[in-house]
């Protein structure tokens, strides 16, 4: 799950991770009230939505630039009304792009260098990894590829904890000193507290930043949490923002199955995600495209394929519907009875391929038939795959 | 001989009660497989009957390895507990823990993996569909099945496969055995991020098995675990290995229903993991549905009978 740039500066400031003053706006009103509280002077005004890029995005108003820096606050309540209420595209939206609903101002830090922090998951260890660089501001992978002597990393052992040792290390390497260096040391422990105690899949925080007064600063913040862990802390799911999510998305997960909208016109229903990815895979190899990723689970329940139908068919570019189902336990004809009652009850009038294999696979081939509905039967995931992208062509 | 289990081998079922775990316990004894024990804190000195058995139920894990010398468990129980009921099975010395359980936090797998180093016990999964050693019965009944795969699909032979998805595994399996090629044991690693047994120690395991002639390895987007894998077989591997990896068309940055299936940079993007098979001499299945047929092809080329 992500949260905003500001919902995070408040978690930063929580747990002791210094970040420049800010407060937020969600009406024209409300900045001046917002901006009251913000010391006079050089004053940033930043979009909130949570992609990434927003500093080079475009406003479809024409607008150009998500974040921008104001040499005073009257600068600032005119540039956020030029932001606030409209939809900002970014390489990361989507040419649909964000409709911006809340504008975050801070005050504008003296900048003398900038730094990279990061703390997620190290797959290959198992274990915490804070990835750290002199090259702050920049795209983090190009530093990774082009100067990699430039990138630093340590591993935090889950059971001990971030070493004091540790910490000096990453300082000594991002070759800071007196007071920078103790400021650095207290504001990468308390972030990797924050890592460790809300459950975060991820802290980015680009640039991290020195000022000529030896303060270290996170200037942004890019957070997101491990969607398993959410049940146990009520005050991050609260910080979830629905406008941000595709409604679609939201739908499907009220019924437990996995969505992911892609832009495509074959889309896909399947139970389990390896499955689901490479249904996906198999349109394309025939020369479809996927409109989505639809994982229905191990089950596939009536209830769950009715709902998959109705969100599948929610999409305006969807010109045809693959259904593979690999029924290892499930009963074939139980999945068939529901296919069949899936598409009466939702009117489909598109073509639909069926590929069922597995346990009682005939009764369920025989059900489809007896059916009198317009849908195709696929033998294999090739045969299958063939059918649905001749047929959308 | 198979890998991690035979049909001798005896199992606990933590979660015994739950109907997930019990559904899965019936489908376990109607196979044939040892299903010693049941697991469930506060039931025990109770019993689950089905079809004539009757499993006794423990209130741990430790008490039912004593009891009935059961060597393996698998794990049913919520992600908020799962944890904590793998740790279970360390304490009480066991050499595998099967964690099925879905939706086990991060976190709390990054603690179980490190408190599970120099421990004696192995785990697969979480998030997996188990391990399955099939018999010599009809339809390889008489097998061991841990987990929740269809064991009916399986039959006994001497090809080995190891996945971290669940139905595109079945998929693999349901191809071999139509073409009448056999399995020595089929073995799901899971989908998180963070999991016990990996694709390469799985592979080292076919790789000294003797009865285990080929190997199909499915892998997704996401990780280094099948690249690292490709790379020891390329160097140690004389068996003939197909790959498939799913999630070539998956957006970056979208998490593709498996936890661990999220593309982050560019070394996990399935492009690149199917790169390293062809340079490591894995034979690529095109589709999925060419799973079976490049394990054919890969053998063939090496002068290998897979049945």
């Amino acid at each position: 799950m992500n949260i905003h740039e500001y919902q995070a500066k408040a978690l930063f400031e929580k747990f002791g991770v210094a970040a420049p003053k800010g407060t937020t706006a969600t009406t024209p009103e409300g900045f001046i009230t917002a901006l009251a509280a913000l010391p006079e002077g050089p004053t940033m005004v930043k979009s909130q939505i949570h992609a990434g890029g927003r500093g080079k995005g475009t406003f479809t108003n024409g607008y150009k630039g998500g974040v921008k820096f104001c040499k005073t606050k009257a600068e600032a309540l005119d540039i956020a009304g030029k932001m606030l209420g409209h939809t900002l595209v970014t390489a990361q939206t989507g040419p649909a792009g964000r409709k911006v609903q809340t504008i975050y101002f801070t005050v504008a830090s003296d900048i003398k260098k900038e730094y990279y922090l990061a703390i997620l998951l190290d797959r290959a260890s198992s274990k915490p990894v804070i990835v750290a660089s002199t090259e702050g501001g920049m795209d983090i992978e190009a530093v990774a590829h082009d100067t990699p002597e430039k990138l630093f990393k340590v591993l935090v052992d889950p059971a001990y904890g971030l070493a004091d040792f540790q910490v000096r290390d990453l300082i000594t390497r991002l070759g800071l000193a007196g007071a920078e260096a103790k400021n650095a040391a207290k504001l990468i422990r308390n972030l990797y507290t924050m890592f460790w105690e809300t459950d975060a899949a991820m802290l980015e925080v680009n640039p991290l930043i020195t000022t000529p007064t030896g303060d270290v600063l996170a200037l942004d913040a890019k957070v997101s949490f491990d969607s398993n862990a959410l049940y146990r802390h009520p005050e991050i799911v609260a910080l979830r923002d629905l406008n941000e999510e595709d409604p679609k998305e939201i739908e499907a997960s009220k019924f437990s199955l996995s969505y992911i909208a892609l832009d495509g016109n074959i889309a896909c229903l399947v139970n389990g995600a390896g499955l689901a990815m490479s249904t996906m895979d198999i349109i394309q190899h025939f020369g479809g495209t996927p409109a989505n990723f639809l994982d229905v689970g191990g089950g596939a329940s009536k209830d769950q394929v009715i709902a998959a139908f109705k969100i599948i068919l929610g999409d305006p570019n969807v010109k045809g519907i693959l259904v593979n189902i690999f029924g290892g336990i499930m009963d074939c004809n139980v999945i068939a009875t529901g296919i069949v009652e899936a598409v009466k009850e939702v009117g489909l009038k598109l073509p639909l391929v069926v590929r069922l294999e597995g346990n009682n696979v005939a009764a369920g081939k025989a059900t489809l038939a007896a059916s009198g509905l317009a849908l195709v039967s696929g033998d294999t995931m090739a045969d299958a795959a063939q059918k649905i992208v001749k047929l959308v062509a | 001989m198979a890998i991690l289990i035979t049909p001798t081998t005896k199992i606990i079922v933590q979660g015994i009660t739950g109907d997930f775990g019990g559904r899965h316990a019936k489908l376990s004894l109607d196979y044939g497989t040892q299903v010693a024990a049941g697991v469930t804190p506060g039931k025990g000195g109770q019993f689950f009957e089905h079809a004539g058995h009757k499993v006794p139920i423990f209130n741990s894990v430790a008490d039912a390895a004593k009891a009935t010398g059961a060597t393996v468990s698998v794990i049913f129980v919520p992600p908020p507990f799962a944890g904590d009921a793998i740790l279970e099975c360390v304490d009480a010395g066991l050499d595998l823990a099967v964690a099925i359980t879905e939706g086990i936090p991060v976190r709390d797998m990054v603690r179980v993996k490190r408190a599970m180093q120099g421990s004696k016990t192995r785990l697969l999964g979480p998030n997996c569909p188990g391990v399955v050693t099939p018999g010599t019965g009809k339809d390889s009944h008489g097998g061991c099945r841990i987990g929740i795969a269809p064991g009916y699909i399986h039959k006994k032979g001497h090809v080995g496969v190891v996945s971290r998805s669940g139905t595109l595994t079945y998929e693999a399996v349901f191809q071999l055995t139509s073409k009448n090629i056999g399995q020595t044991t089929c073995v799901g690693i899971g989908g998180d991020p963070v999991n016990g047994t990996s694709h390469l120690d799985v592979i080292k395991l076919f790789n000294a098995d003797p009865e285990t002639h080929g190997i199909i390895m499915i892998g997704e987007i996401g990780g280094n675990a099948e690249v690292e894998a490709a790379r020891w077989i390329r160097a140690n591997c004389t068996k003939p290995v197909a790959g498939f990896i799913a999630g070539a068309t998956a957006p970056a940055g979208r998490r593709m229903g498996h936890a661990g299936a999220i593309v982050g940079g560019a070394e996990d993007t399935a492009a690149a993991k199917i790169a390293v098979f062809k340079e490591c001499g894995i034979e690529v299945a095109i589709t999925p549905s060419d799973m079976a047929d490049a394990l054919l092809r890969a053998a063939k080329a090496k002068g290998v009978t897979l049945s």
